[in-house]
C-alpha cells in the first residue's frame, strides 16, 4: 500500500549529493512531491527532507539506497505521525480586497500572518500541513492570488536518535600515519 | 619522494598514483589530459602506461588488470569524446563491483558550462555508475582527491571511483603533501559483525536438514576463498557458485555442486527450491540467478551475508540478513561450528548432475559427428591447461560455455561481465588480465559478434606483445539472441546473422599468428599450438551455428522448472 514518506538523511555539504540523491528515485521512477535541503546545526552537514508517496517495502530499499552513498550519514524514513512537520507558504493578494472583504476572520481563523503591506498588495504568510495551505488557498482564491509558493516540507522526528548522538557512533575523518 | 615542494597539479597525479603503488594505467592521450601525458613522458619507467585503441577498451582492461591482480585499476582518458567513451567501461565495473580509479581531463575551470570544445559534463554522465566521482577544479585539491578516489574504490564493496580534473588543475602549482585515508565519517566500509547473528545463524544451521552455502562473487572480492573452503570443509555443505562466484571454490572439491541461474547446474537449480537453508554469501539474488521470484527458495530459511547493506532484503527477503565483511563471518563461524551435513542431501546434488551430464554435457563436450561444439572447445582447453589458465570470455553463448566447461581452480581466474552482459568486454579484458599476470596464460573465449565490437584492440595486444590466446567460437550468428529467437521467436532470426571477416588474415595484418580450425580432426593440434607458440596467437574456430546453451530456467519460470533440452527441438 503507497502511503506518504518522509526520509530525513543527513550529508556532507558537497557539491553534486543532490544530484546523486535525486537520482536514486528518478532511476525507480519515483516522483518527489517535496524536496528541501538545508545546513543543520552541525557546521558542514546538511539535512535532506523528502517525501514521497511510496509503499513501505520500496521506501526501505530506497534509503537503504541513499546511506550507501558515500558521502551521506545516515538516511530514516518515517510515516506522518513519527514526526512533525511543517510548510511555510506565501500568498500575494491585492490591496482593494483584501480591505473590501473580511480578511481579519481568516487571518486569526488560520494564525496566518501579513508579513508585507505594499500599496498595491499585502503578502500573507502561513504555516502549517499541507491541508492548511491548501485551505488557505481555497479561501484567498476570490480576493486574487497574484503569486502563491510553499516552501516544501520540513520535518522533525519524533522518537529517533538526534544527530549529535549518531555523530558519536560514526567514524571520525581520519589520515593513515606514515 | 621528496614532499612538500612546489609541483604541477599534473605532477602531483602522478606522485599520487605511485603513492597508492600504482604501477600500470591505461589510457589514450587528448588535448586536455595532455599536461598529464607530459609529465607522464619522463615518469614512464615508474608508471606503465598501456595505449588503447578505444578508451572503452582502456575501462575493460582496468577492470580486468585490478580483478586478476587484486588491486586498484588506473585509466586515463581525455575530456569530451575521450571521456564518454569510458561510460560503458565504467558501468560494467560498477555492477561488477571492480575497484578502478578513472580519470579524466576536463576544460579549464573558467570554461565550465560554455560548451567549450570537448567539455563534458562528465560528473553529472557518471553519477548513476559510480560509487563516488569528484570534479578537482585547482591543483591543491588533487591529492586528497585520489587518496579519496583509492579508498572509496577498493575498501567495502570496491567499485569504480571518477575524478574530472580541469585542465588548469593539472596546470596549476602545489606543494604535495600526500596523505592516504584511514577513514572518513560519512562512510562505513567494515560493518563489525555481532555475536546475536552470528549465534542465530550457527542455531539455524544446526536446525536444518538441508542446507546449501551459494559463493558470490563478494568471496572473492574479499579474498575469503580459503575461509570459505575450510568452512565447507568442516561442514560438508553443498556449494553452489553465481557465475562471478566462479573459481571462488576449487571445483575438484567433493562440495562443489555447480553453477546457479539460467544457464547453470541443474543439481544445485533444481535442489534451490528443495533446501531448508540457503547461506548466501556476498552474492546479491541477481535475476539471472533467482528466474520467479514468487517460485524462489520455497522451503528454505535464508541467511544472507552481505558487506552492502542495499542489497539485503532488495530482491529476496532473508530470514537473517547480516550486513558484514564474508571473510570475518566465514572466520567466526568455522571455528564455532560442529554441524556436518547429511551425505546423502550432497548426494543429490551428485545424481541430478549426472542426469544433466548424459543429456547436455556428455553431448555437447564429446560429439563424435557433426560441427564442432563450443562446449568441446571449452573442455580441451580446460584439460590442456589443467585448469590453470585465466579465462576471460565476452558474453553470450561464449560466455556460458566458457563458464561452464571449464574447470576452475584458482580463485580470480575467470573474467567475465557478469552484471552489465557487455558485448565487447572480452578482448580488452584479456589484454588487461594479460598485463596484469603476464606469466600465466590468458585464453580469450569470444563470439565473432563481440569480437567484432572492441576488436581495434588487437593493435594494443601487437604493440605490447601480449601473449594472449585468442578463441574465436564463430558460428556466424549472435549466438544467445539467435537461441531466444529459436525458442520463443518462432525462429525468426531478425538481425543476428553476420557474415564475418577473414580473422586469421586480420591477425596477420597485426602481425599476429593465427590459425582457423573448421574440422574436429584439426582441434587437439590447433590448441596445442595455440598454448606453446610463445606471443600472441588467434584461433578462430567454425562451430556449430544453431547450438544452443542448456540447461536453461526460461524467462518468467521458477529455478526447479529448468529445462535441459527443448521440447520442441
Amino acid at each position: 500500500m503507497k502511503e506518504t514518506y518522509t526520509i530525513i538523511a543527513f550529508s556532507e555539504n558537497h557539491i553534486g549529493l543532490l544530484n546523486r540523491i535525486t537520482i536514486i528515485f528518478t532511476r525507480r521512477h519515483i516522483n518527489i512531491e517535496s524536496l528541501t535541503v538545508s545546513s543543520t546545526e552541525m557546521k558542514g552537514i546538511h539535512r535532506f527532507t523528502i517525501v514521497v508517496v511510496e509503499s513501505e517495502e520500496q521506501i526501505i530499499k530506497v534509503a537503504k539506497q541513499i546511506e550507501k552513498l558515500t558521502e551521506v550519514l545516515f538516511a530514516d524514513w518515517y510515516l506522518n505521525d513519527q514526526i512533525v512537520y511543517r510548510e511555510i507558504a506565501l500568498y500575494k493578494i491585492p490591496i482593494e480586497s483584501a480591505i473590501q472583504k473580511n480578511l481579519e476572520q481568516v487571518l486569526r481563523e488560520f494564525n496566518a500572518h501579513v508579513v508585507d503591506v505594499q500599496k498595491d498588495f499585502v503578502i500573507i504568510e502561513n504555516t502549517g500541513h499541507i491541508d492548511d495551505t491548501e485551505k488557505l488557498y481555497e479561501i484567498l482564491e476570490p480576493y486574487g492570488i497574484m503569486q502563491f509558493v510553499r516552501s516544501g516540507m520540513i520535518s522533525v522526528s519524533k522518537n529517533r536518535k538526534e544527530l549529535s548522538a549518531y555523530l558519536k557512533e560514526l567514524p571520525i575523518n581520519e589520515y593513515v600515519k606514515e | 619522494m621528496n614532499t612538500n615542494h612546489i609541483i604541477t597539479g599534473a605532477e602531483a597525479i602522478l606522485l599520487a598514483l605511485l603513492k597508492e603503488k600504482t604501477d600500470t594505467v591505461f589510457g589514450y592521450p587528448g588535448g586536455a589530459i595532455m599536461p598529464i601525458y607530459d609529465k607522464l613522458f619522463n615518469r614512464r619507467h615508474q608508471l606503465k602506461h598501456i595505449l588503447v585503441r578505444h578508451e572503452q577498451g582502456a575501462a575493460h582492461a582496468a577492470q580486468a588488470y585490478a580483478q586478476v591482480t587484486g588491486k586498484t585499476g588506473v585509466c586515463f582518458a581525455t575530456s569530451g569524446p575521450g571521456a564518454t567513451n569510458l561510460i560503458t567501461g565504467i558501468t560494467n565495473a560498477n555492477l561488477d563491483s571492480i575497484p578502478v580509479v578513472f580519470i579524466t581531463a576536463q576544460v579549464a575551470s573558467a570554461f565550465l558550462g560554455t560548451d567549450a570544445f570537448q567539455e563534458t559534463d562528465m560528473i553529472s554522465l557518471s553519477m548513476p555508475v559510480t560509487k563516488w566521482n569528484f570534479q578537482v577544479t585547482s591543483a591543491d585539491e588533487i591529492p586528497d582527491a585520489i587518496a579519496k578516489a583509492f579508498y572509496f574504490a577498493n575498501t567495502g564493496r570496491p567499485g569504480p571511483v571518477l575524478l574530472d580534473i580541469t585542465k588548469d588543475a593539472q596546470i596549476g602549482q602545489t606543494t604535495f603533501n600526500y596523505k592516504r585515508i584511514k577513514s572518513i565519517r560519512s562512510y562505513n566500509p567494515h560493518p563489525a559483525l555481532n555475536d546475536a547473528d552470528t549465534k542465530k545463524a550457527l542455531s539455524m544451521i544446526s536446525a536444518s536438514k538441508k542446507p546449501i552455502l551459494f559463493a558470490g562473487h563478494g568471496v572473492l572480492l574479499a579474498k575469503a576463498t580459503r575461509q570459505l573452503e575450510a568452512f565447507i570443509n568442516k561442514t560438508g555443505m553443498p556449494v553452489a557458485v553465481t557465475l562471478l562466484g566462479k573459481s571462488a571454490i576449487d571445483e575438484d572439491s567433493p562440495y562443489y555442486t555447480g553453477m546457479l541461474g539460467m544457464h547453470g547446474n541443474y543439481g544445485p537449480n533444481v535442489l534451490t527450491n528443495e533446501a531448508d537453508l540457503i547461506i548466501a554469501a556476498g552474492m546479491r539474488f541477481d535475476d539471472r540467478v533467482t528466474g520467479n521470484l514468487e517460485k524462489y527458495a520455497t522451503k528454505a530459511q535464508i541467511i544472507h551475508v552481505d558487506i552492502d547493506k542495499a542489497e539485503l532484503n532488495k530482491n529476496v527477503k532473508a530470514h537473517l540478513p547480516i550486513c558484514a565483511d564474508i571473510k570475518d563471518f566465514l572466520e567466526k563461524m568455522t571455528p564455532m561450528i560442529s554441524y556436518k551435513t547429511d551425505e546423502a542431501w550432497l548426494q543429490k546434488f551428485h545424481e541430478l548432475n549426472h542426469i544433466e551430464k548424459e543429456k547436455v554435457i556428455d553431448r555437447e563436450c564429446s560429439p563424435h559427428e557433426g560441427k564442432i561444439r563450443a562446449g568441446e572447445i571449452v573442455q580441451l582447453l580446460s584439460e590442456k591447461t589443467r585448469g590453470n589458465a585465466i579465462i576471460v570470455t565476452d558474453v553470450g553463448q561464449n560466455q556460458m560455455m566458457g563458464a561452464r566447461y571449464y574447470h576452475y581452480k584458482i580463485p580470480n581466474s575467470l573474467i567475465t561481465s557478469g552484471g552489465l552482459g557487455t558485448m565487447g568486454f572480452g578482448l580488452p579484458a584479456a589484454m588487461g588480465a594479460q598485463v596484469g599476470q603476464p606469466n600465466r596464460t590468458v585464453v580469450l573465449l569470444s563470439g565473432d559478434g563481440g569480437f567484432q565490437m572492441t576488436m581495434q584492440e588487437l593493435g594494443t595486444i601487437f604493440q605490447y606483445n601480449l601473449p594472449v590466446k585468442m578463441i574465436i567460437l564463430n558460428n556466424n550468428f549472435l549466438g544467445m539472441v539467435r537461441q531466444w529467437q529459436q525458442l520463443f521467436n518462432d525462429k525468426r532470426y531478425a538481425e543476428t546473422q553476420m557474415p564475418t571477416p577473414d580473422f586469421p588474415m586480420l591477425a596477420k595484418a597485426f602481425g599476429i599468428e593465427s590459425k582457423l580450425v573448421e574440422e574436429r580432426t584439426q582441434l587437439d593440434t590447433a590448441i596445442n599450438n595455440m598454448l606453446h607458440h610463445q606471443g600472441p596467437y588467434l584461433l578462430e574456430i567454425k562451430i556449430e551455428k544453431e547450438a544452443n546453451v542448456f540447461p536453461m530456467i526460461y524467462p518468467g519460470k521458477a529455478v526447479d522448472e529448468i529445462v535441459l533440452e527443448d521440447a520442441v527441438l
